[in-house]
């Protein structure tokens, strides 16, 4: 077992309010037109914007110190569960809770060093990086603007910064455009870290690397938790990754959690119907020519969501009350949960 | 359809390089490689290796300022790179097939599948509207579509990504093509509908005798779908046999670099092993072997270009130093 998943064995690390913790929270929105349906009403087709329940009704606490790893498919709702938790997308209901109190409520310089000490990691480092500033600019404008250094400072602050996220700052006065996928990466991560964060949301961070490189991004992270003390909630569509260096795993489906448990319960011992579809999915490096099998059926439309349970369609074990009761995410196990109606049987 | 002897598609020396005014691009340089009748050929590599360059040489679609400059394209003992433009039109979307990551290269957005589809059946065989009807409904069957009839009716806005890469899929298979080249289909799909997707494919290729391409970054994929790996660099195929021999016993140290990076291959938590450095520019590659700034086995011999070379029964690899002495180094 990793250090890592020995650290939040801790009983003591349970004691502390949550560093985040989300009661009920949901999030909807109006649905936006993909590109064949903009053409398509554009060509007079009947085509409608819709609501869709992104996140519905979701409960989860984040412990200090951990990595906890957000898994599920497209459009299940992560980056939206994501940028609540950062603080930069308000909830449509629900409450957020940042050291065990509501961040609506603090007062602005306090919320604002609230959202200063959570930063988000995107996967298209490109597009948040700005293409007309230079590097030691695009690291050390917002250390400069909050005032964590001065202009006397800011050379070696920046160097250092470029330095810990494995950069070198001999190259700070280029552009972003000079640098590969891979650096841009750091330059994001050195961004996000210059400003203090104790708390990071990845999201997709390394999606859009190749392997190589996605090993000395992910070895990067596992790094800076160390040496930081860092918090992660770490979101992936890649369970080879999240089940490297999650200490926790929450998994995602239409909006709500369906399952959470340690790492290695959720690879070794998963309860939920859909969990165990998906592990059963992914390819895997050791897997030799083998008849893939598949989950039955679509990933339903988050705009028409299955009534009862949302997995229902899919699900081998459904039943009746599957087709109308909501399942809830309770424990079976300790710090195992799981929402689907076959539990009950076994209580 | 030529004598079972001979493979459906022979790649022989094949060089495609793109000639742009910082310089000539060689994204593809002297590959070669067979994919026989119901193989599935796993090509893979990073991003730029030269794997779509590659499968757009076969059917024939590099725009300028790319050109194939030299090399043999054998399809059925036939050479492509011969051929008009007007043959290799009507072998495209009938004999040989290609997919893309964003089936929408296949898919007119404005019109019905039903439409979409007949006009690809009727632009290669001579059936009536009702016959290729039918061949269409049996195709959307094919690649796991529920009630096919209906779909039929619809727009591709109304399907889901993972539906409308399978309608793409399914013009693929409408005249049962003898040679498929897929070009990441499934990387933007979510893994239960790429898991569906791939049951269908592999289930076509071992019925219809179909041979396939599947290019892609994922080992993962190419563990469990193809017989054959060649594995890209920087332009070129730097390590090549059957799947199970090059995942356990990698001979080239970027494909032992590759598959040791991979999370599963490594102990949970644990930092993860990982290839120094970061790919190079095609463009004014120095000589020499491409991958000697990042690779821990090189030395001096290694300023000179290593060719492909027979390692074991089967097995071909570019390098001077290939991992020959250790057996199975990265089952960890
Ligand atoms: N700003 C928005 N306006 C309208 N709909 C949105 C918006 N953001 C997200 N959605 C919708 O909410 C749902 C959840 O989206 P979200 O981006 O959170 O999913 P995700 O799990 O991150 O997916 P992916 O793996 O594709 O990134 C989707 O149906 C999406 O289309
Ligand atoms: N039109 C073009 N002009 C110049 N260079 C090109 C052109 N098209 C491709 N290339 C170059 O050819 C090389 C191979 O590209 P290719 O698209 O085959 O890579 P790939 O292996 O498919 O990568 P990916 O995994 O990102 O799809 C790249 O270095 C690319 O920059
Ligand atoms: S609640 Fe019912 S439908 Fe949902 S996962 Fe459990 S058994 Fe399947
Ligand atoms: S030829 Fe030399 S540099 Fe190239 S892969 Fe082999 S050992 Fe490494
Ligand atoms: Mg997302
Ligand atoms: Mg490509």
């Amino acid at each position: 077992m990793s250090a890592a998943a020995l650290d939040t064995a801790r009983p003591a690390a349970t004691a502390a309010p949550p560093m985040v913790e989300l009661r009920g929270v949901s999030r909807r929105f109006e649905k936006r037109l993909d590109l064949a349906g903009k053409l398509a009403r554009r060509l007079g087709l009947p085509v409608r914007e819709e609501v869709v329940h992104a996140v519905d009704g979701v409960d989860l606490a984040i412990r200090r110190g951990e990595v906890v790893g957000l898994v599920g498919e497209s459009g299940c709702g992560k980056s939206t569960l994501g940028r609540m938790v950062a603080g930069i997308l308000p909830p449509s209901a629900g409450t957020i809770l940042r050291d065990g109190r509501d961040i609506t409520t603090l007062p602005p310089a306090e919320a604002r060093a609230v959202k200063l000490r959570t930063q988000m990691i995107f996967q298209d480092p490109y597009a948040s990086l700005n293409p007309r500033m230079k590097v030691a600019d695009i690291v050390g404008e917002a250390p400069l603007v909050h005032g964590i250094v001065t202009r006397a400072e800011f050379d070696a602050y920046v160097d250092e910064q470029l330095r810990r996220a494995g950069l070198d700052p001999a190259f700070k006065r280029r552009y972003p455009h000079q640098f590969s996928g891979g650096q841009r990466q750091r330059i994001g991560i050195a961004r996000a870290l210059a400003v203090k964060p104790d708390f990071l949301v990845c999201d997709e961070a390394v999606a859009a690397l190749d392997v190589s490189i996605q090993a000395q991004i992910l070895n990067l992270f596992m790094r800076l938790r160390r040496e930081l003390d860092l918090t992660y909630l770490f979101i992936s569509h890649d369970l080879g990754v999240v089940e490297h260096l999650s200490d926790r795993v929450v998994i995602m489906y239409l909006g709500r959690v369906l399952e959470e448990a340690p790492a290695e319960e959720v690879f070794r011992r998963p309860n939920h119907p859909y969990t165990r579809s998906l592990l059963a999915a992914v390819p895997r490096i050791e897997a030799r020519k083998r008849a893939f099998s598949a989950v039955q059926g679509e990933i339903p439309s988050p705009l028409h969501p299955p009534p009862g349970c949302h997995f229902h369609p899919r699900c081998p074990h459904a039943t009746e009350r599957c087709r109308v009761e909501r399942p809830r995410l309770r424990e079976i196990a300790p710090g195992h949960r799981s929402a689907c109606h076959l539990n009950d049987a076994l209580a | 359809m030529s004598g079972a002897a001979s493979p459906t598609l022979e790649v022989r020396n094949l060089r495609t390089h793109f000639f742009t005014r910082a310089g000539v691009v060689k994204a593809v340089d002297d590959v070669s490689f067979t994919v026989p009748r119901g193989k599935v050929l796993g090509l893979v590599g990073e991003s730029g290796s030269g794997k779509s360059v590659t499968g757009f040489s076969i059917i024939g679609l590099v725009d300028p300022p790319g050109r194939v400059v030299s090399g043999e394209i054998l399809f059925q003992g036939r050479d492509l790179t011969r051929l008009s433009e007007e043959e290799m039109r009507d072998l495209r979307g009938n004999r040989i097939a290609m997919i893309f990551q964003d089936p929408m290269m296949t898919l007119n957005p404005v019109l019905r599948i039903d439409t979409q589809m007949i006009e690809t059946v009727l632009a290669h065989a001579r059936v009536s509207r009702e016959e290729a009807r039918q061949r269409a409904r049996d195709a959307l069957g094919m690649v796991g579509i529920p009630s096919p009839e209906e779909r039929l009716h619809a727009y591709p806005h109304q399907f889901s990504g993972g539906m409308r890469q399978r309608v793409a899929i399914a013009i693929a298979l409408l005249h049962r093509p003898d040679l498929i080249i897929a070009d990441e289909p499934t990387t933007a799909l979510d893994v239960t509908i790429q898991g569906q997707i791939l049951a269908e494919v592999q289930k076509l290729s071992a019925t219809t005798g179909t041979a396939l391409i599947w290019i892609t970054h994922d080992l993962s994929v190419v563990a469990g779908l193809a017989d054959e790996i060649a594995v890209m660099y920087a332009g070129r195929i730097v390590e090549r046999g059957p799947v199970a021999e090059v995942l356990d016993r990698p001979l080239h140290p970027y494909t032992v670099g590759l598959i040791g990076s991979v999370p599963s291959r490594n102990r949970r938590g644990e930092p993860l092993r990982q290839i120094p450095g970061m790919t190079p520019s095609l463009l004014n590659l120095p000589p020499g072997c491409a991958f000697r700034a990042r690779c821990p086995r090189a030395d001096e011999a290694c300023r000179a270009e290593p060719p492909m070379r027979e390692l074991l029964p089967g097995r071909e690899a570019r390098c001077f130093r290939p991992h020959l002495e250790a057996a199975a180094e990265t089952a960890a």
